[in-house]
């Protein structure tokens, strides 16, 4: 118990630290150094309370993926000698800023005062619907609900990913001038008659070419 | 403090969640820190999920983590797309020089 303890504070003190530097970092790849520090802290928690398989999900996925595609866009668009100047006079003259510190400061505080004053029928525990069983692993219980019970949203899901694929293909696909490319087509729609002409060479004289 | 239960999780879930809007609200840099700051929204309804799962010992709260990963990860496949197409069309990302729409 002390473990699991010592063991959250440390994880959750560095996921909160990395999370307030992600947002406050001048430099863009910073933040995103910090957004990777902060999804490996929280997959250790994750480990930590039991969904493993969330855990490595959340590794694989998001370290291996998102993380590493904001890294990717970051150092492509060239934004990272772009300083960041929210203490400028200039730039913050812009009224956002103390009333959005003041609605994330109320959004924390509801959310801790119902976090505090929660309390949940103690009979719940006797309706879940999957119950977590101790005898299987965590991933082979996953697997069991779903794909069987959660199947449609499962396909549903595959969908989506399959949209933002085509659709990230699409925003960005863009057709460039002046690139040479071979025309299956073209290439073997030719005909002997239009490839070819016979002419008659006069002596001396030669042939001339158009081309 | 020694015995970690549900609230303890909810609290960080709440604290990364509440950073999140904050560092969408203060944001002065590029668009691509906002994407970021979605990102972690999405990481504390994530953590708030896991931990009822887990104390509930309900299963349910877990798939729909998945399926929220997979909607942040599409998300943020499209989001970088626009961002790559208006940096493109317009040479800079800097959120006070969006102001195409006036808005």
């Amino acid at each position: 118990m002390v473990a699991h303890a010592i063991f959250f504070y440390v994880f959750s003190i560095i996921a909160v630290i990395s999370a307030i530097m992600v947002t406050v970092s001048k430099n863009t790849v910073h933040s995103v150094f910090f957004l990777i520090l902060d999804f490996i802290s929280i997959s250790c928690l994750f480990i930590m309370i039991g969904a493993e398989f969330l855990g490595m999900i959340m590794l694989i996925v998001y370290v291996g993926a998102v993380a590493v595609l904001f890294l990717f866009v970051v150092m492509m668009l060239n934004v990272a000698q772009q300083k960041n100047q929210w203490f400028n006079s200039e730039a913050t003259s812009s009224s956002h800023i103390p009333i959005g510190l003041i609605i994330s400061t109320i959004i924390f505080f509801e959310l801790i005062i119902v976090v505090g004053g929660w309390k949940y029928k103690p009979e719940l525990s006797d309706q879940n619907i999957n119950q977590i069983s101790n005898e299987i692993s965590n991933t082979h219980s996953l697997g069991q609900v779903l794909y069987t019970d959660y199947i449609h949203i499962f396909q549903i899901s595959g969908m989506i990913l399959l949209i933002a694929m085509i659709g990230a293909i699409v925003l960005t696909f863009r057709r460039r001038e002046g690139v040479k490319t071979q025309s299956y087509l073209k290439q073997i729609s030719r005909e002997r008659s239009e490839g070819i002409e016979v002419l008659e060479v006069q002596s001396n004289k030669g042939v001339k070419i158009d081309d | 403090m020694i015995e970690i239960g549900l609230g303890h999780y909810l609290t960080l879930g709440a604290v990364i969640f509440s950073i999140g809007v904050i560092g969408i609200f203060l944001n002065r840099k590029n668009i691509i820190v906002i994407l970021m700051s979605i990102e972690l929204i999405l990481l504390a309804v994530n953590i708030n999920l896991v931990s009822f799962s887990i104390y509930l010992g309900d299963l349910t709260g877990q798939v729909f983590t998945l399926f929220i990963l997979t909607v942040a990860a599409a998300e943020a496949a499209i989001g970088l797309a626009i961002i790559v197409v208006y940096y493109r069309n317009a040479g800079t990302i800097r959120v006070e020089e969006i102001d195409k729409l006036k808005g």
